[in-house]
């Protein structure tokens, strides 16, 4: 699949001329390929959307060239960065019209009772779980209510309904990183909180039926 | 902000997972190919690699995109 070398790539797109014409034609044929083997498939994608993707995917390579770090081939790296533009494009254009103002309302007062009260993935716990379920439930909604900001609520809340990062992101007015950071720092909090009240990984799996690879 | 039993499940198993010191979905992108490539070839995960894969079990959409990269490179193998 490779035409070039990494440098040939890299020398060739940043020249001008016949030979950049001619790798910029050889990069977007390779990244319409990729993205129809594995994307093409979706509902919604056809040749039309995937030739918006592959324009604005080489826009994006073209000025982040610097950022190759020549540790595989060029061209995959490239395909990489196609399929985040796609996917972004695809996940923001799901979301983009649906209201997220349910994501900062407050929560109700049946809301703890409610959640201890039911078994997740329907798994049957024992007593002593549904206890330590109620405990870690409490102290994560106080966290919640009391250390995280309005922006992280958002986020957790956001996340944990599905919204994609890149539309979280444009909601919130930041990028990918800040936002990463600012979700980051919230579970810090809630994991740190968890700790302290001495409650162990064991005992958190046991009161989610969550594997042991969790 | 309301949480359904489900999504409080989800978020304890993400707390599980947060480590201190953890990469971002734009430095995952900047290592992800060789990464993929790594997979792609059934070759062993070599452990400087291991923050990428630390990435890809708290971020669900990197993980998806891992895997229309991987299925991109068996695609044109």
């Amino acid at each position: 699949m490779t035409r070039w070398t990494n440098p040939e790539w890299l020398e060739r797109l940043r020249g001008e001329g016949p030979a950049a014409d001619e790798a910029a034609r050889e990069l977007r044929r390779i990244l319409r390929g990729s993205l129809k083997k594995s994307i093409g498939f979706r509902p919604g994608v056809d040749d039309e959307r995937i030739d918006d993707f592959v324009q604005d995917a080489c826009l994006q390579i073209m000025t982040s060239l610097e950022r190759f770090r020549g540790d595989s081939q060029f061209t995959t790296w490239a395909i990489a960065i196609a399929i985040r533009v796609s996917f972004s494009e695809m996940r923001r254009a799901r979301w983009r019209d649906v209201s997220l103002d349910h994501l900062t309302e407050s929560a109700g007062t049946d809301t703890l009772a409610d959640s201890a009260a039911e078994s997740p993935e329907n798994a049957p716990i024992s007593a002593e779980d549904s206890e330590t379920r109620r405990v870690i439930l409490s102290e994560l909604q106080d966290v919640i209510a009391r250390e995280l900001t309005d922006r992280q609520r958002f986020l957790i809340s956001g996340e944990l309904s599905g919204v994609p990062q890149a539309e979280l992101c444009a909601r919130l007015g930041i990028n990918r990183n800040a936002l990463h950071k600012l979700g980051h720092d919230a579970r810090q909090k809630l994991k740190k909180r968890l700790i302290e009240r001495g409650i162990s990984v064991e005992e958190i799996r046991g009161a989610f039926s969550l594997a042991d690879g969790s | 902000m309301k949480l359904s039993t489900h999504q409080y499940r989800t978020l304890a198993e993400v707390l599980l997972k947060t480590k201190p010191d953890e990469i971002t979905c734009d430095e995952w992108l900047d290592q992800v190919a060789v990464f993929a490539e790594q997979i792609a070839a059934s070759r062993p995960i070599p452990a400087e690699l291991q923050p990428l894969v630390d990435h890809v079990n708290i971020c669900p959409e990197c993980a998806e995109e891992l895997d229309a990269l991987v299925a991109a490179l068996h695609a044109t193998e």
